[in-house]
This record gives C-alpha cells, sequence and structure tokens, in this order.
C-alpha cells in the first residue's frame, strides 16, 4: 500500500466514468494519472497505447514475467509488446491488480454463463464504441489483453484461478505516472454475472495531475 | 488423458516435420484435424498463436481460456478459446500435464541475457533466435503484425505461481520425447516458435527440435474429454459448431 499526497485541487482533469461507459484519451509523458474507485469493488478494464504508434501495446506477459509477479502494485513497470515502459504505478492504497482476466464479451458470457447472456453490455463492447469514436486507426485488432484495476484474480500453485470477492473498498486509488505519451482506454466494467463488480457495478472517477516539478 | 493417444494410426497421419529448435512455423490447421507436438530432446518451449483462419481478427484469447476453465496452466481437457466465445483447439491428450499461459514469448533481451547474442553472420542457421521477433516474422506473412501479438501460450513449460503471485519457472519439466496433441476445432492458423521460454535459466543457446504430427481427427463425440471437462466447455464446442451451420 502506498498512498500519494497530490492534491486534487491542483489537478488539471477530472472526470467521472460511469458503470457501462467508457473513456478514451492522451495522457502526455510525465503526467499522472490516478483511478479511483468511488464506491469499492468495481473492475475497470484498462488499456494503454504508445501514443507514437498504438501497434506498441500495452503487454501482460512483457509486464508479469519481468517482474516475475503476476499482480500489479506500486512499482509495476507496465511494458508494452516491444518492450516500452508506458507507465509506473506510484501508489496503491487496493494492493494488487489484475492483468490475467481479460475483458469481458458478450461471447465469453456466452460460455462463462449461459447463450442466453449474449444482450448483456460488456466491456469489450465499450471497447469497441470508444474506438469508433476517437479514430486515429483504432480497430478490434488493437484490443489486446488488458488490465483490470481493483479486481482480485487470485491463482494457486496448483495452477487453479477464480475471480474472487474484491480487496477493493470506496476510495481506493492507483496511481501512475505516463513515462511516454500514451493512449489510455477503459471500460468501467458492467459485468454481473460475478463478483469482480460486487455485483453492483458504481462510478469511478480519473484525474491528471501535470508533471511534478 | 485420452487413452486412444499418443498412438496416431499411420492411415490418419497427413504429414510430419520436424520444427527446428529457434525456427517458427505455420500451418492452417483444418477442422478435424489435430497436431501431435513431441519434444526430441530437453530445454523445450514451444510458443504458440493461433487465429480463425477465415477472419484473422479472431485470435487466441488466453484470458477468456483461462476464466472459462477456471486454471492457471494448461493441459488435456482443456480448450483454447478465441475472443469470439469459440475453440480454436483443444488439447486431447498430454503427457506434460502443464503448460505455461503467463510469460509469453521470449524476446532479444531476454535471450540475450540467458545466453548472449549471436547474429546469422557469426552463427549461420544456429544464430539465436527469440520468440517475439520468430511471430512477427510468421504474422507478417498472413498480414498480421504487432496488433496481433497477444498473450501466447508456452508448450512444454512450467512457471508455477504462489498466492501472492510470486512465478517460479522450472527448468526441463518436460522430459523428452513429451507430446501434446491440439486437435481443431476451426479453420485454425497455428503459428509456432521452438524458441526458449524467457524465463529460462542462463546457459548455452540450445531450444529443443520438436517432431510435429498432423494427422485426421473424428468430429468431438458427445462425451469427447474437452466436451465434458466443464460445462463452459459444452457450450463452448456449441458456439463452435453453430459457426459452421
Amino acid at each position: 500500500m502506498t498512498t500519494s499526497n497530490l492534491d486534487p485541487a491542483t489537478a488539471i482533469y477530472n472526470e467521472t466514468i460511469l458503470p457501462g461507459d467508457g473513456w478514451m484519451r492522451e495522457i502526455p509523458k510525465n503526467h499522472i494519472f490516478r483511478i479511483t474507485d468511488l464506491e469499492g469493488n468495481q473492475a475497470v478494464d484498462t488499456l494503454f497505447f504508445n501514443a507514437f504508434d498504438p501497434d506498441d501495446h500495452y503487454c501482460p506477459q512483457q509486464t508479469i514475467r519481468s517482474q516475475k509477479n503476476s499482480f500489479l502494485t506500486t512499482g509495476s513497470r507496465l511494458l508494452s509488446i516491444r518492450g516500452t515502459h508506458l507507465l509506473t504505478i506510484i501508489a496503491d492504497t487496493c494492493g494488487r491488480h489484475d492483468t490475467l482476466g481479460g475483458a469481458c464479451a458478450a461471447e465469453s458470457n456466452m460460455v462463462r454463463y449461459a447463450l442466453q447472456k449474449r444482450h448483456m453490455h460488456n466491456c469489450r463492447d465499450t471497447f469497441l464504441l470508444q474506438i469508433a469514436r476517437f479514430g486515429r486507426g483504432f480497430t478490434k485488432r488493437h484490443i489486446t489483453n488488458n488490465i483490470n484495476f481493483f479486481m482480485n484474480v487470485p491463482l494457486t500453485s496448483e495452477g487453479g484461478l477464480t475471480f474472487a470477492d474484491g480487496i477493493s473498498a470506496p476510495g481506493k486509488y492507483v496511481e501512475l505516472r505516463a513515462e511516454c505519451d500514451v493512449i489510455c482506454l477503459i471500460s468501467n466494467c458492467a459485468q454481473l454475472n460475478n463478483p469482480c463488480n460486487a455485483y453492483n457495478p458504481t462510478p469511478v472517477q480519473v484525474t491528471i495531475w501535470p508533471p511534478i516539478s | 488423458m485420452n487413452p486412444q493417444y499418443p498412438n496416431i494410426p499411420e492411415s490418419a497421419v497427413r504429414f510430419t516435420e520436424v520444427l527446428q529448435g529457434g525456427a517458427t512455423w505455420s500451418h492452417i490447421l483444418k477442422r478435424n484435424t489435430a497436431l501431435k507436438l513431441t519434444n526430441l530432446q530437453s530445454n523445450a518451449n514451444v510458443s504458440l498463436l493461433a487465429f480463425n483462419f477465415e477472419l484473422l481478427c479472431e485470435r487466441l484469447n488466453l484470458p477468456d481460456t483461462l476464466k472459462a476453465q477456471h486454471t492457471s496452466k494448461i493441459t488435456a481437457g482443456h480448450c483454447l478459446y478465441s475472443d469470439m466465445g469459440r475453440i480454436l483447439l483443444s488439447v486431447i491428450y498430454d503427457s506434460v500435464g502443464w503448460h505455461d499461459p503467463l510469460c509469453g514469448p521470449s524476446t532479444p533481451e531476454t535471450i540475450h541475457a540467458a545466453f548472449g547474442s549471436k547474429n546469422f553472420y557469426q552463427a549461420r542457421n544456429a544464430f539465436h533466435r527469440n520468440g517475439r521477433e520468430n511471430f512477427l516474422i510468421e504474422l507478417g506473412k498472413y498480414g498480421l503484425g504487432e496488433p496481433d501479438l497477444v498473450m501466447c501460450l508456452n508448450l512444454f513449460s512450467k512457471v508455477v505461481p504462489t498466492e501472492t503471485g510470486q512465478l517460479t519457472f522450472y527448468p526441463n519439466s518436460s522430459p523428452p520425447n513429451s507430446s501434446v496433441i491440439l486437435r481443431s476445432e476451426m479453420n485454425t492458423l497455428v503459428i509456432l516458435s521452438a524458441t526458449p521460454h524467457p524465463l529460462e535459466p542462463p546457459g548455452t543457446y540450445n531450444p529443443s527440435p520438436i517432431e510435429l504430427v498432423v494427422f485426421t481427427t473424428p468430429p468431438p463425440a458427445a462425451d469427447d474429454l474437452c466436451r465434458i471437462s466443464c460445462p463452459e466447455n459444452q457450450r463452448g464446442f456449441q458456439l463452435t459448431e453453430r459457426y459452421f451451420l
């Protein structure tokens, strides 16, 4: 657990993302980016791209292999497929974040829960709508493997993996420093079929500060 | 494990090939065929990507694969899912017991750190190739590239996580002549790279050659090992079969 002493009054950007909504925006190098879990136990599905060339995308395997740990927390360096250091987690009051559970989709919900779940809103739909609005050549191919901030996906030494009750709580946050100009794509998860959002999707807040001099 | 395998009737074999250590390979593995991979020596690792050949933006999705089957390893009975809720490949036989879905391909940096660098001019075809660049070469042949470099599976390699997330690599987890059989449930573009695991400890660059056998298989039966291993897979097979209706 690492807290931050940044003052929200000095932030240059502040926005609430409702559950089921998305957000896509460039974050310049050295800016500080905070995501706050306003009501607790909310999964925030997040992708990062090198703004200079979005083909250079965040890569969970590169990131967890280089830190030899499957969870993200303070000190984690988020690496791209080319090995570009995209961001660093510099504060975290939740403790750990998942990057293996992926994003929910209509089709994977049908596999995981029931064929009748196709209609339910999901992160992949939010991602697709966000990139369609954003333009700049983003396509479905850019929707690669993501981070789930505040989500708890324990692994076991026997090779198990579960979606467990969250370890987050109202007001917990994670703070990242952009190490290059990055594009951030968020889906504030609408999943109602498992405990990743405590069966009650809630809003999150994104805040951006200028570089600390 | 499926008792029918690893023996394959000779009449079912379509072709056999050896994937040399360090090299890359791809094939459109047709529905109702399967690929048997056998490591011919120790130090085996095969990084694998898979795509629906008819819709190349549909591809292996390891997060969906792991969460649908509540697993952080891949072995017999597991299916490899695409992002569209369909099964690209299913693991119908495995003598290894644990294949690593967590750590991704080797890179120029991991190869240099563990084995030093050797270029083609120095070592001819024994040069030190790596998984990521092999993938980019093989993907390029199908018009694919970096956006398609999604999480890959490392066959023949074992990496065990602890409850706190620490990852431990088990060297030589696959004795020579271990084998795994992947059955194609769609017309699946399979891309392989026989390059070291990125957590392999420092030593001599000597990735195992892999024997590949492509053979025909009957359609998965109602009581198929992979189909019945969990209710999620029953639905996965249902959605995959719908695709061909």
